[in-house]
């Protein structure tokens, strides 16, 4: 009987403190939601009184701000463009292809990625891109993402696409298509969940960087929204909560927008096809 | 239409053989079986006539063309893969006319063609179904269907039923049977499955460890084995062995082994040749000619009963020798079989086959070498 009530409170102990942990990691959201419709916002949790849009309207007013987002998108669509076609076509060709040391590339390629998107690498990059004549440009701050995603996409793509028989493309090919047909008509739209998984994962990467683009880039109306929220910090460095807050919830919504898109388009699945 | 020869073809994976100096033809509408143990290179074989593989060496026709290093698309071939290789985002109108799309065929008319080969292969009503959606049999006649869907020269199959259970296997054995009689294709039909080799070929080609060890019709492969590997490999149960000691007296040939007697047989020139300074061979006898002795056969083998299997119309006897050797008759009838501990086996002089020690058949006098 005594053992039966130990594990009846051990289950409620355990009810109680996962609930705090769960209200604990909850409650910056809460703030995240609440905090952009209150004109009086602290850092402190409280609900909207009276719930009110004019923190959104002075950060639409602010055109730095505004084209901050604009920016974020153009670097990010531009990377995944980038990092989708190059790593499916790149991985592809990897899985596929007899090359001998293949999977010694893709290490490679990955060990020195990890690098490259690093900050250790932002002197040599600065340099670089000095060099070409592409600082302060938009084009440098895609490609140097582009670069730095490739060769984990790569990766993922590579273990994804091993994993379809290469039987799809054999039969399409021996049924008269050529290479490029079957690559097309058969390989593509099986390898897409994983194309999905990959370009999700780089436009999250690109969306939320910092460094590369404030390095690179000089001139305010090019910058990403990543810096720009710096614009809602007062000179002395405190945020001017009101307004972060809002900007924040803009900032984030093209990435929770994506999401839902991709799984109610997809369905987030990695391995094991596609279900009709 | 077309018949196929391989010219000296040697397939290597980096220093592996994997097919061995191949030399075959196959005639303009012969089935032909591709027939050996799992790894013995027919997959290989099928591949470089798909130009799915290319040769290291030697020469391929399909026809009068040399296809030796042609794309598959250019080699007006089918293919069904032992996985199928349905394509899962498609449903099953566009799996099976995905050829004839290839080919620029307008919708309407190639799922209308789609639909007459789905028709006779009875998957016709699950034409918006996709793969996942369809049973291992069905995905089986969807990949065939696929296949036959425009007109190929050749056909060719890599282990079709492998993946189905018994009972469909053998439907679907016999659908083929029916197809190859309508149409007179020509198809090359890689299989592991001894029964559907025989059921299928105008002709088997039993493969062993890259290279071909007999090519014959089945009856020619099943009367007269080339070799023990493939007197091994072809029946079932297979054929039994025993290696015997082998001496000429009196111009007959005399066979001892340990409870065994053999009739004197006559001597024919391969046997002769075989013991030139030599007295080791192995006697083959099939399952199905041997029978309970009751006494007065002309030869006979004797061991205890190892196992006494009913199989409704047939029964399998096996006994174990002293060397541990088994040896099984396969006996026609639906009686049940009483056996003693001890069983003497009986078959007649004619239902044997010699070898020679390195397992080559000795033919008889007057049969084909
Ligand atoms: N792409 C390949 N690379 C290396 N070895 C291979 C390759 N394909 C087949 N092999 C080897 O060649 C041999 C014959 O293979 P296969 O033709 O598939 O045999 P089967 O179809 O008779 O079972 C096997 O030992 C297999 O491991
Ligand atoms: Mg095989």
């Amino acid at each position: 009987m005594t053992r039966y009530l130990g594990l009846y409170f051990t289950r409620i102990g355990f009810s109680v403190a996962t609930a705090l942990i769960g209200v604990f990691f909850a409650l910056p959201l809460v703030w995240f939601i609440f905090a952009p419709f209150n004109p009086r916002a602290e850092l402190g949790l409280s609900i909207p009184e009276p719930f009110s849009l004019t923190n959104f309207e002075a950060v639409f007013q602010n055109g730095f701000a505004m084209r901050g987002l604009w920016n974020s998108l153009v670097q990010s669509v531009g990377g995944v463009i980038l990092v989708g076609a190059g790593a499916t076509l790149a991985s592809y060709a990897l899985s596929r292809s007899p090359i001998p040391g293949k999977s010694v590339i893709t290490y490679i390629l990955l060990l020195f990625s990890s690098v490259v998107s690093g900050s250790a690498a932002m002197v040599p990059i600065f340099l670089i891109i000095n060099g070409i004549g592409l600082i302060d440009t938009q084009i440098a701050v895609i490609l140097v993402f582009a670069g730095g995603l490739l060769p984990t996409a790569m990766f993922i793509l590579r273990d994804f696409i091993d994993s379809i028989p290469k039987s799809y493309e054999e039969s399409a090919m021996v049924a008269g298509a050529s290479p490029v047909q079957a690559f097309f008509d058969v390989a593509l739209p099986v390898i897409r969940p994983g194309i999905v998984v990959v370009v999700v994962w780089a436009f999250v990467s690109i969306w939320g960087s910092f460094l590369i683009p404030f390095i690179l880039l000089r001139s305010s109306e090019k910058m990403p929204a990543s810096v720009a929220i710096y614009s809602f910090y007062s000179e002395a460095g405190t945020p001017i909560v009101t307004l972060l807050a809002a900007y924040s919830l803009l900032y984030s919504l093209p990435v929770v927008i994506l999401y839902l898109l991709v799984s109610w388009k997809f369905g987030f699945r990695f391995f094991g096809g596609i279900k009709a | 239409m077309a018949s196929i020869r391989f010219k000296s073809i040697t397939k290597k994976f980096g220093e592996f053989v994997a097919v061995e100096d191949l030399n075959l033809e196959m005639n303009d509408g012969e089935f032909v079986c591709l027939l050996g143990p799992s790894g013995c290179g027919k997959t290989t074989t099928l591949r470089m006539i798909a130009g799915l593989e290319t040769p290291t060496s030697g020469q391929l026709l399909i026809g009068d063309r040399e296809v030796t290093f042609l794309h598959p698309k250019d080699r007006k071939i089918s293919m069904v893969f032992q996985d199928y290789a349905l394509y899962p985002h498609m449903n099953l109108a566009d799996n099976i006319a995905y050829p004839l799309k290839v080919r620029g065929e307008a919708e309407a008319k190639r799922h209308a063609r789609a639909r007459e080969v789905a028709d006779v292969l009875k998957i016709g009503h699950l034409m918006e179904r996709m793969p996942s959606q369809i049973s291992g049999g069905q995905q089986q006649r969807t990949s065939l269907a696929r296949a036959l869907v425009y007109p190929s020269e050749v056909y060719l199959f890599d282990e079709p039923l492998s993946n189905l259970d018994a009972k469909l296997r053998l439907e679907a054995r016999g659908f083929l049977n029916h197809l190859q009689r309508d149409m007179g294709m020509t198809a090359v039909y890689v299989t592991h499955d001894q029964a559907e080799a025989m059921a299928l070929a105008t002709r088997v080609a039993v493969m062993d460890a890259g290279k071909v060890v007999q090519y014959a019709p089945p009856m020619e492969v099943y009367r007269r084995p080339a070799t023990t590997f493939v007197a091994n490999f072809v029946g079932s149960p297979p054929m039994n062995l025993l290696p015997v000691e082998a001496m000429i007296a009196d111009g007959a040939l005399h066979l001892k082994a340990d409870r065994v007697s053999v009739a004197p047989l006559p001597v024919s020139r391969a046997v002769a040749a075989a013991l030139n300074g030599n007295s080791k061979l192995t006697l083959g006898v099939r399952p199905e000619h041997l029978s309970i002795a009751r006494g007065g056969e002309a030869n006979a083998i004797t061991g205890q009963l190892f196992a006494n299997e009913n199989m409704g119309p047939e029964k399998l006897v096996t006994l174990e020798r002293d060397d541990a050797a088994r040896f099984t008759a396969r006996i026609f009838t639906d009686d049940v079989i009483a056996l003693e501990s001890t069983v003497t086996l009986g078959f007649s002089s004619e239902h044997i086959h010699l070898f020679d020690p390195a397992g080559a058949r000795l033919p008889m006098d007057g049969e084909p070498a």
